[in-house]
């Protein structure tokens, strides 16, 4: 038994919105897996939860006439692994969800939830930064969409207002079309582990492949919430495809980071890794695209 | 104030109907509705496998998973893998030969696993098998006897269909 004051189901969006307003003290479910372990460990115990998870609507990756990536906010990670939509444009969310927790969490947890939780380690952040993600929440006035960035606001804490769900994350093709991208996640254990530092850099490079027409960085445990890195973007932008380049633009993440001491590791630690992570995921991605080195 | 739902549902290849506390787990459901006593109570927080359960096809653990939410579901338990008068299927043999259990305590959810992969029909490499069955914590084998069983099952099912 879990200790849940309420339990309010909805099978629609238009159903988890009145539920939202007739309820404004409850929580919003969805595939659980962080809810019902902070329930247990007493975080969230005797709350009231919205369960979002019938709503099969939000399940699912379609590529929308204009070319963007649209994923439903229920969709699982396993899910999103496996989508030939994803494994086609945007492989490195793929990959990267595929390091969250173990296969049932993949199965269970979703894109949405992994969000909203506002959480610096979610796997699926990171990546969804690089790639300047849109984050779609609708509420009693509509649909209301805003870059990821403006999405997280401080350490658990993101802006869904108390009528809305998040119904939806949006790669627009812009962001995607010509990019490759790679994420390494850094742990203790290669499974059901949270990211000591998590990485996705994502790369554009010329025509000839020589240089860095284009480059995204973010970090996961980087910060209070995932983040650009936007010094080095700005440095390596333009520049020849190099291993200079490379070491440049990681050794000036460090200008935006701000990683903190933990019991996971020292701020040194992850600042030693942050530059390393960086540098490997440059590499790759570079290496990906086309480009030589 | 307590709060039910009725709930209709497949398990083991049984449609049932029950009524459930909206407060309980699958695992309360299967353990103390249905007496699925394979699907273990381990730590409760989605870390150690021992109640995986398959639902629709694909692995959960049930800890983390409503009973409210298993309305309309199809779900599986190890109980479903016995023959008609309670023979082990390949993969449980396997797991008996290889001496793959000790307590025995985490075996059902890794042999539900197992079973998700081997339904698959793919063939997989000792890598992939050993992320495939990381969602498990085993005390006892150290792991390698486990991989063993369901490698050598997955090898002798292939080689049933490739013959």
């Amino acid at each position: 038994m879990y200790d849940l004051a309420a339990l309010y189901e909805a099978n629609s969006v238009a159903e988890a919105v009145s539920l939202r307003l007739a309820h404004p003290e409850a929580q919003i479910l969805a595939g659980g897996t962080d809810v019902f372990v902070q329930m247990r460990e007493g975080k969230r115990a005797g709350k009231a939860l919205i369960s979002i998870y019938g709503i099969d609507a939000l399940r699912g990756v379609t590529l929308e006439e204009d070319g963007t990536i649209r994923i439903g906010s229920l969709t699982s990670f396993s899910h999103i692994t496996k989508d030939p939509i994803i494994q086609k444009y945007i492989n490195v969310l793929g990959q990267a969800v595929d390091m969250v927790g173990g296969p049932q969490i993949r199965n269970a947890g979703t894109i949405g939830g992994n969000t909203c939780n506002g959480v610096t380690s979610a796997d699926s952040a990171s990546t969804l930064f690089a790639w300047d993600a849109i984050v779609e929440l609708t509420g009693s006035s509509g649909v209301r969409r805003l870059p990821i960035q403006d999405f997280y606001i401080k350490a658990g804490v993101v802006d869904i207002r108390p009528d809305e769900i998040q119904t939806a994350i949006l790669i627009p093709k812009a962001a995607y079309e010509g990019y490759f991208g790679h994420y390494i996640k850094y742990a203790m254990r290669e499974a059901m582990d949270i990211a000591t530092t998590g990485c996705s850099v994502n790369v554009k490079l010329s025509e000839d492949k020589k240089a860095i027409e284009d480059v995204r960085i973010a970090y996961g445990v980087a910060g209070p919430i995932p983040m650009r890195a936007g010094t080095a973007e700005a440095l390596a932008k333009g520049q020849a495809v190099s291993a200079e380049t490379i070491s440049s633009f990681a050794k000036a993440v460090l200008e935006d980071i701000h990683p903190r001491d933990s019991w996971r590791a020292s701020k040194a630690f992850r600042e030693h890794i942050a530059v390393e992570l960086a540098r490997r995921c440059l590499t790759q991605s570079i290496l990906l695209a086309g480009g030589a080195l | 104030m307590a709060q039910f739902k009725e709930i209709h549902c497949t398990i083991n290849g049984k449609s049932v109907t029950t009524v459930v506390d909206v407060r309980a787990s699958l695992t309360d459901m299967l353990r103390n509705d249905f007496r699925l006593t394979s699907v273990k109570k381990g730590c409760e927080v989605g870390e150690c496998g021992a109640c995986n359960v398959i639902i629709d096809g694909e692995c959960f653990n049930s800890c983390l998973y409503l009973a409210a939410w298993a309305d309309g579901k199809e779900i599986r338990t190890l109980e479903g893998l016995l023959g008609p008068n309670g023979e082990l299927s390949d993969i449980q043999q396997a797991f008996v030969d290889e001496a793959a259990i000790q307590c025995g305590f985490c075996t059902p959810g890794f042999i539900m696993t197992a079973v998700e992969i081997l339904e698959s029909g793919k063939r997989y490499s000792d890598e992939e098998l050993r992320k495939l069955l990381s969602g498990h914590l085993c005390r006892c084998t150290g792991y390698e006897n486990i991989l063993r069983a369901v490698r050598k099952t997955m090898e002798k099912r292939l080689a049933a269909r490739e013959n």
